[in-house]
């Protein structure tokens, strides 16, 4: 991890995370792995109702396993959250977190999109359970999540395989 | 990762430590070997070809070099090949043994954790037709000296395991190794890059035929490194050029570099006894203490047949970049296998091959000590790390 790899602000959340831990009573919670690395990030949300009657996030929390991007992405990403309302936090991207960082590592743009796809698992399981519309993207999202979920175990079963070749060699 | 750059220095940073415990990857240059070069610019300066003063000189300073390492291993100096790195030398014992036994066979037998440039050399002569054999490891990564025997064959021209490994520290039984391939007529080549001047070398009693040596792991300047080739073996040049190092390593010795490396010997040969017993008390004060400490670490590697100056930990439910980097924070440098931390995102080859499974090579952390390590160090990083462990714990989802 060479220096100057991570910006200021990425180590600034990475040392003192905002919003982490387990929400007692979430409304939603999304459980993600990270495909590539195989890190695990999880995102609570607590639903309420603003003056419009519009469902907003009144209170976000997330635990996760992984690296500094992974975390500080974790940390970001609640605050962008926080206080918005389902549909537009819906709308945060990948993009939009690493940039609220100041910048991710390509290397490790892949950790922020874990952030992103945390929070539409956690709205998917509020609406889900809840038996509320589900939009259609958020729908076509979700089935691609799952799908990357299954590739994840697959890559570690494959990683499993490898490890049994090389002990097993010969 | 070095210590975060920040330009105006504040009271906390005043406050904070430097503490190294990175040595495995690279060591400070002792001053008393900067000492003995500081006249090589001006005096020792020509080139060991030219047939003038300058040159014979500085060829002076090549041969006195040659018989200190010599000296270190038990060898002639005649059978020290200088290189400009512990890739190179490897990269020279592997494909240079392949190129010039192809008449024998083209089968060679490698460990599984030895270093990707002894990994990557053998794959790529397996591209080229050679058949590479890889042995197996325990869960301490030791080799079994019995199933070397098994897999020689009449076309076996080379056995290649490292004798300490880089990353777990766990020294193999290279004497044994090393006898069996002398009794079946198979060059030996061990990579001691992590063990040569921390741990004795024999390469007589040992039966090595090619040793590979690195200057900047202890404490001599980067640049240089060697490869010990037994009188007699059969042997090719990977590169072509001038005659230099016996017509195997044709290029300008870089003697400025070269004369260090073999000052650093001289030093560690001297010291050897006294700082490894050093190093082994700290070594053993910091695994004691983390596992008192710390619930769910692990030690990785052998605990006893381990190099005086390696531990490493497994840590459940703690990714290792993050891990480094709170220690960073803390002033403490050391490094890791985890996939986030390398370029493939994948975990180390010798976590994997060692039996551990992906998600739990994670966690690893690996400190290595040196000459500067010191009693206060070892009791900072252990009021340190329980606290960032835990911290790293209560953000991740798999805490109870
Ligand atoms: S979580 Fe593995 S690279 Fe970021």
């Amino acid at each position: 991890m060479p220096n100057n790899f991570y910006t200021k602000k990425v180590m600034n959340h990475f040392k003192k995370p905002h919003n982490y831990g387990r929400l007692e009573k979430a409304d939603g919670v999304g459980t993600v792995g990270n495909a590539v690395c195989g890190d695990v990030m999880r995102l609570y949300i607590k639903i309420g109702l603003d003056k419009k009657k519009q469902e907003v996030i009144k209170d976000i929390k997330f635990e996760t396993f992984g690296c500094v991007a992974a975390i500080a992405s974790s940390s970001a990403i609640t605050d962008l959250a926080k206080g918005k309302t389902l549909k537009s936090a819906l709308k945060i991207s990948k993009a939009g977190i690493a940039d609220s960082l100041g910048g991710l590592p390509p290397v490790k743009m892949h950790c922020s999109l874990l952030a992103s796809d945390a929070l539409a698992e956690a709205a998917y399981d509020y609406l889900f359970s809840n038996k509320k519309e589900i939009p259609s993207d958020l729908e076509a999202k979700h089935k691609q999540i799952s799908k990357d979920r299954k590739r994840t175990e697959k890559k570690y079963k494959d990683w499993m395989e490898e490890q049994k070749k090389i002990m097993d060699k010969n | 990762m070095a210590k975060i750059s920040e330009k105006k220095p504040n009271k906390n940073q005043a406050r904070r430590q430097n503490i190294y415990m990175d040595y495995g990857a690279a060591t400070p240059v002792d001053p008393r070997v900067l000492k003995s070069l500081s006249r090589f610019p001006s005096e020792f300066f020509g080139n060991t070809m030219s047939l003038h003063s300058f040159g014979r000189k500085a060829k002076a300073k090549l041969e006195e070099s040659r018989e200190i390492l010599a000296d270190l291993i038990n060898a002639e100096p005649r059978e020290i090949i200088f290189t400009g790195s512990a890739t190179e030398s490897n990269n020279l014992a592997l494909k240079g043994i392949a190129s010039a036994n192809r008449q024998k066979g083209g089968h060679i037998i490698i460990s599984p954790i030895e270093h990707s440039c002894v990994k990557e050399s053998a794959d790529w002569l397996e591209g080229q037709g050679f058949e590479i054999s890889r042995l197996k490891v325990d869960e301490y990564g030791l080799v079994d000296p019995r199933e070397v025997k098994k897999l020689i064959r009449k076309d076996t021209i080379l056995v290649s395991v490292m004798h300490a490994n880089n990353e777990i520290g766990t020294i193999e039984p290279i004497e044994e190794i090393g006898k069996i391939c002398r009794n079946k007529g198979v060059y030996f080549h061990t990579d001691a890059a992590q063990s040569l001047g921390k741990i004795p070398i024999d390469v007589k009693k040992m039966n090595i035929d090619l040793l590979t040596g690195s200057s900047q792991k202890m404490y001599g300047p980067k640049g240089a490194a060697c490869l010990f080739v037994r009188k007699g073996i059969k042997i090719n040049p990977i590169l072509h050029g001038g005659g230099q190092e016996f017509g195997l390593r044709p290029a300008t010795v870089n003697v400025p570099a070269v004369y260090g490396f073999a000052k650093a010997g001289l030093f560690c040969g001297k010291e050897m006894r006294k700082e490894s017993e050093k190093l082994r008390k700290l070594r053993d004060k910091l695994i004691k203490g983390i596992k008192a400490k710390i619930s769910g670490a692990f030690l990785n590697g052998h605990p006893q047949k381990r190099l005086p100056n390696n531990i490493n930990f497994r840590f459940e439910f703690i990714e290792g970049e993050a891990l480094i980097a709170k220690l960073d924070i803390k002033g403490i440098a050391a490094s890791t296998g985890s996939a986030c931390s390398s370029e493939k995102l994948q975990p180390s080859h010798v976590l994997l091959a060692i039996g551990l499974a992906p998600q739990k090579a994670h966690g690893s952390l690996r400190l290595t000590l040196g000459r500067w390590t010191t009693d206060k160090e070892v009791n900072y990083v252990l009021e340190v790390l329980p606290e960032i462990i835990k911290e790293l714990r209560e953000i991740s989802p798999f805490k109870k």
